[in-house]
């Protein structure tokens, strides 16, 4: 097994000014990105912001405008068959074939990936299981949900054992249990040893996976660095409280003060508090020490920064997003 | 650990192999790769012909159909009655409907590309062409199915090919050849035009000049001069006579080596061309 060290020589990707226009429009305006081995790297960004057009690019699916990539250090212009050979590439829309079945398309990228037939079968049976697709393989995609595409998408782009993987959006669309589901897949590759680059509109999901995250805006890269330093940049989360009793506000808000030395805000009619946490950690504590004193609640919420708070804070307007798009449906 | 490394015990991963040394990777599929993928791809197309028998519309029904409709009705007033048209018509039923066929393989490979598989196929370490030759090999059966029943239903209708069994094999051979070839004009058409529409009409285009101003269902001799000279340069009218020579003599004529000579230029051609605007449109 490989560690997962970053300083082995060479980054996973190497890019410097990637641009690409599509008439008018400059989808991606002067990227630079560079991933280390073995990590995850979040590429966080509102609908339209360029993420998919910078990945295709990377992935040799769009040839660049201008700028320069290398993936492991191959250059991507110059040998897109080596490039192909080390990445695994899942698509924001699945790119699996209808028309087979959940099996038949493992054995059939197997069987393109330069597996013998036997080894095509084992692999797939061998993915089938590891993403809980086996009551499924003979079952027509059509019917499948969209965490099982997902799921399936994901095992075809495993096949080769890539060392590499570009996730585009991997849980947009997903229901929350499937969307935890996901991200725990995604953990167990980086425990493999492979490097992820993946894309996301949420920021709690560039929180749970990602090691850096970069944030894109209209092509261009407006902000860099861990999860933490970025929230940081915007502020803070919130708790939101609600007391049984509203006469107990005053009593509460002491207690706040005495645990986090911030000033909450009210609705005292409805016995609400708001307090603001620099560590959403400290939520808890919060909670235990008005179990002592024996003030009930009757809700509690941790309310986190969102992508359009961190927008705000970086680039002065918000993820105005003109054209939302149905969630999983293909838009091409 | 142990949970995720179970894909194939015992063998390198890929990672460690190219932590090893990326740039020692191959820069091209090789020939035999490139045959390879490309026969897995015809297993794919030919899984989905399985699974939507109504694309084999066009080769089951439009044959039999024009065999009888044909015979009957241009029968007596072109060659004086059904039996004696038939020799004329069944190679030529044999040439349309590999034409039909091989225009379906155009609009098929437009309608694919549109779905997200194919963005799949173009991020494998596959050869660009092997997406393009997989379906086209699998239309073989498409072709093979729609010669048969022709000939099939002009046995029934009494036509007797004087080349024997050994002529009607080699006009069978000669009609599979024909469609594979001319598929890639369509093919073609397929990586060029925006939609799978387009492709239909410009098809319909390109397919009814080639059938009818041919040899195909008339003597050459019987149209003005100006058509005649068309007709006689329509590569469809070689392969026509080509296959009337093997079906009804037995015999190996010039046209037979006209007809496949070019069918390997429109080879050489439009699949040069589709895999260079299929890699393209990457
Ligand atoms: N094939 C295309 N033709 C024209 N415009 C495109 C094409 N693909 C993307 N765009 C435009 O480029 C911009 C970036 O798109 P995209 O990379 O898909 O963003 P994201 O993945 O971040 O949502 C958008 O304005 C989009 O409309
Ligand atoms: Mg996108």
């Amino acid at each position: 097994m490989t560690t997962n060290t970053t300083s082995q020589r060479g980054a996973a990707v190497h890019a410097r000014g990637l641009v690409k226009t599509f008439g008018r429009v400059r989808a991606v305006d002067g990227i630079d990105l560079d991933v280390h081995r073995g990590e995850v790297f979040g590429v966080l960004g509102p609908n339209g912001a360029g993420k998919t057009t910078t990945l295709q690019m990377l992935a040799t699916l769009l040839p660049m405008d201008g700028g320069n990539a290398e993936v492991l250090g191959v250059d991507v212009r110059e040998h897109p068959h080596v490039v192909r050979q080390l990445l695994g590439v899942t698509g924001q829309y699945a790119s699996v074939d209808e028309n087979l079945t959940a099996r038949e398309n493992l054995r059939l990228f197997g069987r393109l990936l330069g597996l013998s037939s036997t080894q095509a079968r084992s692999t797939a049976e061998d993915l089938l299981g590891r993403f809980g697709l086996e009551d499924a393989a003979d079952r027509a995609i059509a019917k499948f949900s969209g965490g099982m595409r997902r799921r399936l998408d994901l095992a075809a782009s495993l096949i080769s054992r890539p060392p590499l993987i570009f996730l585009d959006e991997p849980t947009t669309g997903l229901d929350p249990r499937t969307r935890g589901q996901m991200w725990d897949t995604i953990r167990e590759l980086v425990r493999d040893g492979c490097t992820v680059l993946l894309t996301t509109q949420y920021l709690d999901e560039a929180d749970q996976l990602a090691d850096r995250v970069a944030v894109i805006d209209q092509g261009r890269k407006v902000a860099e660095g861990t999860p933490d330093e970025l929230k940081s940049q915007v502020g803070s989360s919130s708790l939101q409280l609600r007391l049984v009793d509203p006469a107990h506000t005053a009593d509460a808000v002491e207690v706040v003060r005495g645990l986090v030395a911030e000033q909450p805000t009210l609705t005292p009619e409805a016995g609400g508090i708001t307090v603001p946490l620099a560590d959403a950690n400290r939520a808890a504590d919060v909670l235990i020490g008005l179990r002592q004193r024996d003030l009930p609640i009757s809700s509690a919420a941790v309310h986190k920064p969102t992508l359009d708070e961190v927008f705000l804070a970086l680039t002065g307007h918000g993820t105005e997003d003109t054209r939302p798009e149905p969630e999983m449906e293909p838009t091409r | 650990m142990t949970t995720t490394t179970t894909l194939t015990p015992g063998e390198p991963t890929v990672t460690a192999r190219t932590l090893a040394g990326a740039r020692d990777l191959p820069t091209r599929p090789s020939v035999r790769e490139t045959v390879s993928q490309s026969l897995a791809l015809a297993w794919r197309a030919l899984l989905k012909m399985r699974r939507n028998p109504e694309q084999l519309v066009d080769v089951t029904f439009q044959p039999l159909l024009f065999t009888a409709m044909f015979a009957y009705i241009f029968g007596g007033a072109i060659s004086g009655s059904v039996s004696d048209y038939l020799p004329l018509l069944i190679p030529g039923i044999l040439a349309q409907t590999a034409l039909t066929a091989c225009m379906a393989t155009g609009i098929q490979l437009r309608e694919d590309m549109d779905k997200g598989v194919f963005d799949r196929f173009k991020s494998l370490p596959i050869a660009r062409i092997a997406p393009l030759v997989g379906p086209a090999v699998a239309d073989l059966v498409r072709y093979g199915t729609a010669a048969t029943l022709t000939i099939l239903a002009g046995l029934a209708m009494g036509y007797r090919p004087a080349g024997g069994l050994l002529g009607v094999v080699a006009g069978w051979l000669l009609t599979l050849v024909a469609g594979w070839s001319l598929a890639w004009i369509f093919t073609w058409l397929g990586t060029v035009a925006r939609s799978a529409q387009a492709v239909q009409g410009i098809s319909m285009m390109v397919m009814f000049p080639l059938t009818f101003l041919s040899n195909a269902f008339v003597p050459a001799d019987t149209l003005p001069g100006w058509l005649q000279a068309f007709v006689r340069f329509n590569p469809v009218s070689h392969v026509v006579t080509a296959v009337r020579d093997l079906l009804n003599s037995g015999a190996v004529t010039g046209d037979v080596g006209w007809a496949l000579l070019g069918c390997a230029l429109v080879v050489a051609v439009f699949g040069t061309l589709s895999v260079r605007t299929y890699s393209r449109k990457m």
